[in-house]
């Protein structure tokens, strides 16, 4: 694929987040790393395209397959890619879009609650989490650890389904 | 930056990366041996999520003197650690292991709250990023100091017997390296008296709810991160093996 617009311009920015949108969470496929709030700039530099990122959580594995995904993109696209890791701002779960939080509905996955202010040491979450399967909010939290880093698992009372949820951070 | 704020600086995030490094690797030593699934999905998240954090406190190293966090973790000796004693035990029980992750989320939490505030941005960030994920784990583990020192008289037991042990090892995590003090000066890193304060203001309160005492007797206390015990050669030589077998990892 080769870009149409001329080298640097807007167009061409914006063609670059559309084709980064196809770019899956690669334990998530459902949703891409766009409206996950994992791609956070888009710049063009010359040939160079310079893409800033931010993990999830830090220790998580995809983020270095993200990384390899978003620059086999912009290479296909005719760029030299030169991928930043930034810390700052911390990412929030709140940057996940709502069409992204619907995809994860569906997929079976409670989207997260909105994060809530810092306070104290630890926080604990104050709503409910809502069963992606019936809707009930009659349920309970299993474990605050799940099979991802980002998640947490639990059962509802009303379907006694087990279910994971998206950690509100 | 003066070139001794970046020695000390050099030298304090290669001990807050060792601290993380070594406990994530005695947390994974449970990975399929956990007392339930639940908890041994839990405890290797949490072993996860360290080892994250090593890798953040060495990538800010990386920016100060380009030294390759891969080498460090994996292709150095014992002798050049300058983690604490406490995270180096073996993983004894699961009581031992509670604990210890305990005691070391509070103070991680202390001192990242405190962190956030540095004059250095890139530690400011990395503080507040890292606190995010912290909350988890201290969330559970102190759910876990409370089921045991509640739970049953054996439960108790051993939680008290991992308490008689580790108390004197954590002080060690309030001994400041030897140039930290200029570190502190400049508002790089926080006071660790003040830390240690918070620390104990939280675990003393909640030792004490969960019905386990403080030991009179406050036991061994060791001082320098440069000396060790014979347990952290043998964790290196497990977790750095396949490393070192293989170093480009190109045989599968």
């Amino acid at each position: 694929m080769v870009s149409l617009s001329p080298k640097g311009s807007r167009a061409e920015v914006r063609e670059i987040w559309e084709a980064l949108s196809r770019v899956p969470d690669p334990e998530i496929p459902v949703v891409n790393v766009v409206e996950m709030g994992i791609l956070r700039e888009v710049r063009i530099d010359g040939d160079k395209a310079i893409l800033t990122m931010t993990p999830t959580f830090s220790g998580c594995p995809a983020l270095h397959a993200i990384r390899e995904s978003l620059e086999t993109v912009v290479r296909a696209l005719g760029f030299e890619a030169q991928v930043q890791i930034v810390l700052s701002p911390p990412w929030s779960t709140d940057w996940i879009t709502a069409e992204a939080r619907e995809k994860l509905l569906r997929y079976g996955i409670a989207p997260p609650n909105p994060a809530l202010a810092e306070a104290g040491l630890i926080q604990l979450e104050l709503s409910p989490t809502r069963c992606p399967r019936c809707g009930s909010f009659d349920t309970s939290v299993k474990n605050t650890f799940g099979p991802t880093l980002c998640k947490s698992i639990h059962v509802c009372n009303n379907c006694l389904e087990p279910f994971e949820s998206f950690k509100a951070v | 930056m003066k070139p001794e704020v970046k020695k000390a600086l050099i030298a304090k995030f290669t001990a807050l990366a060792d601290d993380e490094l070594v406990l994530s690797h005695r947390d994974a030593e449970w990975t399929g041996h956990g007392p339930i699934l639940e908890e041994d999905i839990a405890l290797a998240n949490i072993a996860q999520d360290e080892l994250g954090h090593a890798t953040v406190w060495l990538g800010l190293r990386k920016e100060l003197d380009g030294s390759d966090p891969d080498q460090l973790a994996f292709f150095r000796d014992s002798t050049k650690f300058r983690n604490a004693e406490l995270l180096e035990l073996p993983r004894g029980d699961w009581a031992f292991t509670m604990l210890r992750q305990y005691l070391f989320d509070v103070y991680e939490a202390a001192w990242l709250s405190a962190a956030k505030a540095s004059s250095y941005q890139p530690l400011a960030d990395a503080a507040a990023k890292i606190l995010r994920e912290e909350r988890f784990h201290l969330q559970h583990t102190q759910a876990w100091v409370e089921r045991l020192g509640l739970g049953t008289e054996e439960s108790n037991r051993r939680m008290q017997a991992a308490l008689n042990m580790q108390w004197g090892y954590t002080q060690q995590l309030f001994v400041p390296l030897q140039d930290e003090e200029i570190l502190v000066r400049e508002n790089i890193v926080p006071d660790l008296s003040a830390v240690k304060t918070k620390w104990l203001e939280h675990t003393t309160r909640h030792l004490r709810d969960s019905r386990l005492e403080l030991p009179l007797n406050i036991g061994y206390q060791p001082g320098s991160r440069e000396t060790h015990t014979e347990h952290l050669w043998s964790l290196l030589a497990e977790m750095q093996s396949v490393a070192r077998w293989d170093a480009e990892a190109k045989v599968w």
